[in-house]
């Protein structure tokens, strides 16, 4: 049971986060937190013509919103935004609802076994959050509360 | 291993149905203590005997009912007064919880005392609770509040503390012991300095009174709170002790019925103590669910409770420090009831996951004082917290689960 939910891959993630710094010539940014654990998660993505081209992240949490920022960083790469808020959506039925695994969520669907454990559900969504944030501006922190 | 104390802990657990259960298939093996207890069968039953039997409202009815309940009530103030040894009944206020008692005072005491320029001294070891109020006052005052630093055993600097102490000083509020560390202050002696230049001292009993005797008089503090369900009681009850010439000059904190003795539209006057203080219909079920965990402590007697809960302590101390790559977070001289960890490689919410998996139940996260955890520069801490229903066996059962954290991640 705990090994669906730290897959090899989310603790590889988790250790070894991928894109992990700030990007200098981000045009859109957005930081999430989550008040309840003080995990934060900032989101830097360079956008042109509506084509994500560059997008990074910083911050600190646990295994489970770190790896789940690694990997969203890996997924958004090349898609369009509004390709990214379709993953969005998508990815949060997975994390939320009983519902068969959604399609084409590639290596995300590494986190289906975040569904079994409810109070984690938080820590998975953190990063997504800030993209959210970061794709429909405002620039403020967001909060998981 | 048994432990090496008096007290007979496989009756008492017979008393806590809801210990004896399984958790993901595991036993359940419950050291979040600290952020709520879990209640013996007498105080279930109390709570059903008063709603089945006993229930009307207090200090109004003529009738039967009313009767009982106010007898009842008033007995579980005379039980809380004896409990903390205070001096006269009056001198106890229900209130919400602990938060709500602090927040009476700084709204009333503190509202009526502290002015611009004034000081308000708490230490470096507060929960968010006995924080935000002061910090609320002060700033509706303008006056500072000042932080009594602590060492890198969380223990305060008492020196420190005295250096605070000046004519601006208004009011002192600190904990008797740590929520997130564990840490028992010397609060005795705090209150004795602080008395010393005619300073009232708040103390926030919330994580004291589970764990040990308590003795207002003692330790003459002005002001001492503790919340009903961290101590076997029902949520939603909570206790306010202030020595009675501070509450006789302390304006009301609500208005309502029951904390007037006459109201006509020009003018009203207030009720005596402690009804000044507990406006409107109170928690009267939960006021006797309290009373009933206060008759349950008082048999167990208090004095066997800090013995047994001192040897969990140290063998869990023991145990946890023979893990490689763990580091207690808060190593006082002087501690009750917590362990709080971190693991190298692990977030302590990931630890926390994987325990429950393993039939545990702790607490991971800042614990309410993110202050504290600033201080050890660590976001968060894993908790386990104690009462006197533990076990050593439960104390090798977190030790297992450790190392299970441990292998999982590969640290």
């Amino acid at each position: 049971m705990i090994n669906d939910l730290y897959q090899e891959t989310i603790l590889d993630h988790s250790k070894r986060p991928r894109n992990f710094r700030l990007l200098e010539d981000a045009n859109r940014k957005a930081e999430g937190y989550n008040p309840l654990c003080g995990d934060k998660c900032a989101v830097f993505l360079k956008e042109s013509n509506g084509v994500i081209d560059k997008v990074t992240f910083q911050g600190a949490g646990c295994a489970i919103s770190t790896a789940s920022a690694s990997l969203m960083t890996e997924v958004l790469k090349g898609k369009t935004i509004a390709d990214a808020e379709a993953l969005l959506g998508k990815f949060h039925d997975l994390l939320t609802t009983d519902q068969p695994l959604p399609k084409d969520l590639g290596k995300l669907a590494v986190f289906s076994g975040v569904r079994e454990f409810p109070a984690r559900v938080k820590c998975a969504t953190l990063a997504w959050h800030a993209l959210r944030a970061a794709l429909r501006g405002g620039g403020e922190a967001v909060s998981t509360e | 291993m048994p432990a090496a104390t008096s007290l007979d802990v496989t009756a008492i657990r017979e008393d806590f149905p809801i210990l004896a259960q399984q958790v993901h298939g595991k036993p359940l093996v419950y050291l979040d203590n600290a952020a709520t207890s879990q209640k013996p069968k007498c105080v279930v039953e109390a709570l059903t005997h008063f709603y089945l039997m006993d229930n009307a409202n207090i200090h109004r009815g003529v009738h039967q009912l009313s009767e009982r309940s106010t007898k009842a009530y008033d007995a579980a103030r005379a039980k809380v007064r004896r409990f903390l040894n205070a001096a006269e009944a009056r001198e106890i206020i229900f209130v919400r919880g602990a938060t709500e008692g602090i927040n009476l005072v700084a709204q009333t005491y503190g509202r009526t005392h502290v002015g611009a320029g004034d000081e308000v001294v708490i230490s470096a070891l507060e929960h968010h609770s006995n924080i935000v109020p002061w910090q609320m006052l002060c700033e509706e005052k303008g006056a500072a509040l000042r932080v009594i630093p602590i060492n890198d055993r969380g223990e305060v600097e008492f020196d420190q503390f005295e250096k605070l102490l000046n004519r601006r000083t208004r009011l002192v509020a600190v904990s008797h012991v740590s929520n997130a560390l564990g840490t028992i202050n010397p609060v005795r002696e705090i209150v004795k300095s602080a008395h010393g230049w005619n300073v009232p001292v708040l103390i926030d009993g919330a994580q004291a009174v589970p764990h040990m005797r308590v003795d207002v008089r003692n330790l003459d503090c002005d002001f001492y709170v503790f919340s009903g369900h961290k101590v076997f009681g029902p949520t939603g009850i909570g206790v306010l002790y202030g020595r009675e010439k501070l509450l006789e000059d302390m304006p009301p904190y609500q208005g309502g019925g029951d904390m007037i003795r006459s109201v006509t539209f020009e003018k009203t006057t207030y009720n005596e103590l402690p009804y000044k203080f507990e406006a409107g219909t109170p928690d009267i079920a939960g006021v006797i669910g309290l009373g009933a965990a206060i008759d349950y402590l008082d048999q167990i007697g208090m004095d066997a409770v800090a013995a047994h809960e001192h040897d969990l302590l140290e063998y869990g101390t023991t145990e946890l420090e023979s893990i490689s790559g763990l580091r207690l977070i808060g190593t006082a001289r002087e501690k009750a009831g917590v362990l709080s960890f971190v693991i190298d490689g692990v977030h302590p919410h990931d630890a926390g996951t994987i325990l429950d998996r393993e039939g545990v139940a702790v607490r991971t996260g800042h614990h309410c004082a993110q202050p504290v955890m600033d201080r050890f520069g660590v976001s968060a801490t894993t908790r386990a917290s104690l009462a006197f229903y533990n076990t050593r066996e439960e104390i090798d059962a977190l030790v297992a689960g450790i190392h299970k954290v441990k292998e999982v991640f590969g640290v």
